[in-house]
């Protein structure tokens, strides 16, 4: 289980988080609208431990234990992932090794068998028939020269390799086709399992015709104002985030 | 004569040059001596040593050649090449070793022999390159090298003839008594339309606190073909100075890849002149100074003939208080219309205290020249390192690997899987964290 409770995080002398509750059940879908700017991405960051979010006040906690105390490949050992909103470029390190040493060295962290190369091109291929992607991306240097839609699918295929227990996916319908959409949700979906949580930044309710999630939340200001189910996100669809101004008070976290 | 102020210099004058019996060598030897005693070890102020200072060096004294290098202790198998057991010409401390060394079997077309040993059957053949007068401030250790050098190697290829195996050169330093100076020369030639692969290697046994010197000439004629690979490994407490100079005829082929991992105080010359219509240069190179290592790498290409092409591809990586230098300077001379010229030197810092000075230089003469030239100084991407380490690789690892990444370019062209595989292995194993 994710606990949250009154994150404050400063980006660059900014306070972008100011106070952001919520709680995620293992096998929960919770999705995150809201406004550009309002701080999803800096959610994403903190909780995967990048460089320079700094963290001033408030906790999260992740299976009972503190998350942000560990280095960012220890939270990915712990089950933590984070498919990018803008994934990285990494020219000369290729796909397949990097994924190899990626999940191997998760596997170690945990004190579980590494796995070999023939063990590794199994999970692969089976994975690679989950996600319908091509092979042929697997060659190539990590994202290098990717279209945007290819590397969403890529940040999703990892995760379906690594298996994490936490997948926060940071707008990853963002450029997609209407095909590639579905495909993705078709993935997330096969992941679905009652150990595994999601949180699913988006801009667009369309995704989660596809991802039906079980609690929607507005981000902004750095706080959560407005939870619901899955009619938020009509709700907001329709009317805007102006509306929730309107509609009443900023709700805290009730999730 | 005076006694010269500089201990460096006063020990060098103080050791006999090596006796040879053969009167223009013997001149030559004595010319190059004196105008290395005149001018001594250049200073900063010299362009080509204007971020390599040698005043450290300038103050040890060096005895000068290695009357026991002949039994020196080297471990063979550390010599061994995987995959690789061609012909094997092996100099420790600058001598020729004939126990470490493989000449059965020659293929037809090849002629290699230590000089030593050339010197001794047949000087005439070896009189244009011996007796070469260095004139430049920068020279100072070419000329020591001419008037100390009293082995090497020797290496023709007839015309036509394709040596399948590649030949390979290492040059041992081993530990001695004292401050030990050693000097190597190397003479290669490929006849028209010869084909050649060279693996050269420098390699350090024990704590050598020696200085070595390598001076090699390698010309190719008409339609010639050198694949060259050069690694450095020499002992961390080495001083290596050594220099190529490459003269390409016409539609003559070269293509180079160096490492340099090892040493104090490495210095690189790489010349070439691209003399005939049509030649071609490949280099492609990586330095890997650390600690607190100073490698310093000049290229300086002179494209002379109608469409000639150059191609230079060098990564640095630097770390802890380490200095790398490099200067890549192409002369596009007149009447050499239709070059193609490019250079790229890309670096990374990965200390804060360590530094690399690049230096590019493009100089054009002719018309219809096609050149590019970068070079940049940066660090490793924080985006790609959180990137990485957000998958869960550890930091040291995901450092490590995006270092070898960087450096990848350099030797994915190599074409010997073998011999890429070994380079790519050694260069891991010297990547820091
Ligand atoms: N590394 C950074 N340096 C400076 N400012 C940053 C940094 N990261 C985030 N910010 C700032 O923090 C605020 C929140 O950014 P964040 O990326 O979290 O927004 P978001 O909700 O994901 O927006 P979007 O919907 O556009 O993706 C923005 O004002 C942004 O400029
Ligand atoms: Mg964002």
């Amino acid at each position: 289980m994710l606990k949250i409770e009154n994150l404050h995080a400063r980006v660059e002398g900014k306070d972008i988080l100011k106070g952001l509750s919520l709680t995620v059940k293992p096998g929960e879908v919770h999705a995150i609208m809201g406004p550009n700017g309002a701080g999803k991405s800096t959610l994403g960051n903190v909780l995967s431990g990048r460089e320079g979010y700094e963290v001033t006040a408030g906790s999260v906690s992740w299976n009972g234990i503190d998350l942000l105390a560990l280095e960012p490949e220890a939270r990915a050992a712990a089950g933590v992932f984070l498919a990018f909103q803008y994934p990285v470029e990494i020219p000369g390190v290729n796909n397949t090794y990097f994924l190899r040493a990626a999940l191997n060295a998760q596997r170690k962290a945990r004190g579980e068998a590494e796995l070999d190369s023939m063990q590794f091109l199994k999970l692969v291929r089976e994975k690679l028939k989950i996600m319908q992607i091509s092979d042929e991306l697997l060659h190539r240097a990590v994202n290098e020269g990717f279209s945007g839609g290819e590397k969403k699918r890529n940040e999703i295929f990892q995760m379906a390799v690594l298996e994490p227990r936490l997948a926060i996916l940071d707008e990853t319908d963002s450029g997609l086709d209407i095909d590639a959409l579905k495909q993705v949700a078709g993935g997330v979906n096969a992941l679905r399992s009652p150990e595994r949580s999601f949180l699913v930044v988006t801009h667009y309710q369309r995704l989660l015709d596809y991802i039906v999630p079980d609690h929607v939340h507005v981000l902004a200001g750095g706080r959560i104002v407005e939870s619901g189910d899955k009619t938020l996100a009509h709700k907001l669809e329709e009317h805007g985030y102006a509306w929730l101004a309107e509609h009443g008070e900023p709700a805290g976290a009730q999730a | 004569m005076s006694e010269p102020a500089v201990p460096f210099v006063a020990s060098t004058l103080a050791a006999p040059l090596p006796p040879s019996g053969i009167g223009w060598l013997d001149e030559a030897r004595r010319e190059n001596l004196a105008a290395f005693a005149d001018a001594g070890l250049p200073d900063t102020r010299v362009e080509a040593w204007k971020y390599t200072a040698l005043r450290a060096l300038a103050q040890r004294r060096f005895v000068q050649g290695d009357a026991q290098a002949a039994t020196r202790e080297v471990d063979a198998a550390a010599l061994a090449l995987p995959g690789l057991d061609g012909p094997r010409l092996v100099f420790v401390n600058g001598v020729f070793r004939g126990d470490l060394s493989d000449l059965a079997n020659l293929p037809a077309g090849l002629t290699l022999q230590p000089l030593s040993q050339a010197l001794a059957q047949d000087a005439e053949p070896l009189r244009f390159a011996l007796s070469r007068r260095y004139r430049e401030r920068g020279d100072a250790f070419a000329r020591l090298n001419a008037a100390q050098a009293a082995d090497g190697v020797v290496l023709r290829v007839a015309a036509g003839a394709k040596i399948a195996t590649p030949v390979q050169l290492a040059f041992v330093g081993v530990a001695a008594e004292g401050e030990l100076a050693w000097h190597a020369r190397t003479v290669v030639e490929l006849g028209e339309g010869a084909e050649l692969a060279l693996v050269e290697r420098h390699v350090g046994s024990g704590v050598a606190r020696q200085l070595g010197t390598l001076v090699a000439d390698l010309v190719l004629r008409d339609d010639a073909r050198l694949s060259h690979v050069l690694v450095q490994d020499a002992a961390p407490e080495a001083v290596l100075v050594h220099r190529h100079a490459l003269q390409l005829g016409a539609r003559a082929h070269v293509s180079l890849h160096a490492l340099e991992l090892g040493g104090s105080l490495v210095r690189h010359d790489l010349q070439a002149e691209l003399a005939g219509d049509g030649a071609r240069l490949d280099t492609r190179g990586v330095f890997v100074p650390r600690g607190r290592q100073h490698i310093d790498t000049q290229l300086a290409i002179r494209h002379q003939a109608l469409d000639t092409a150059s191609s230079s591809t060098w990564r640095g990586v630097a770390d802890g208080r380490a200095r790398g230098v490099f200067r890549g300077a192409i002369v596009v001379a007149p009447g050499a219309d239709g070059a193609d010229a490019r250079l790229s030197n890309k670096n990374l810092l990965l200390s804060p205290n360590a530094e690399i000075d690049t230096k590019p230089e493009l100089e054009i003469y002719a018309d219809e020249v096609q050149a590019a030239h970068g070079a940049t100084v940066g660090q490793l991407d924080e985006r790609a390192l959180f990137y990485l380490r957000s998958r869960g690789i550890p930091q040291a690892e995901a450092r490590t690997l995006l270092t070898a990444a960087f450096c990848r370019a350099v030797l994915d062209d190599l074409p010997d899987a073998a011999l890429r595989e070994h380079l790519d292995g050694l260069l891991a194993v010297r990547l820091p964290a």
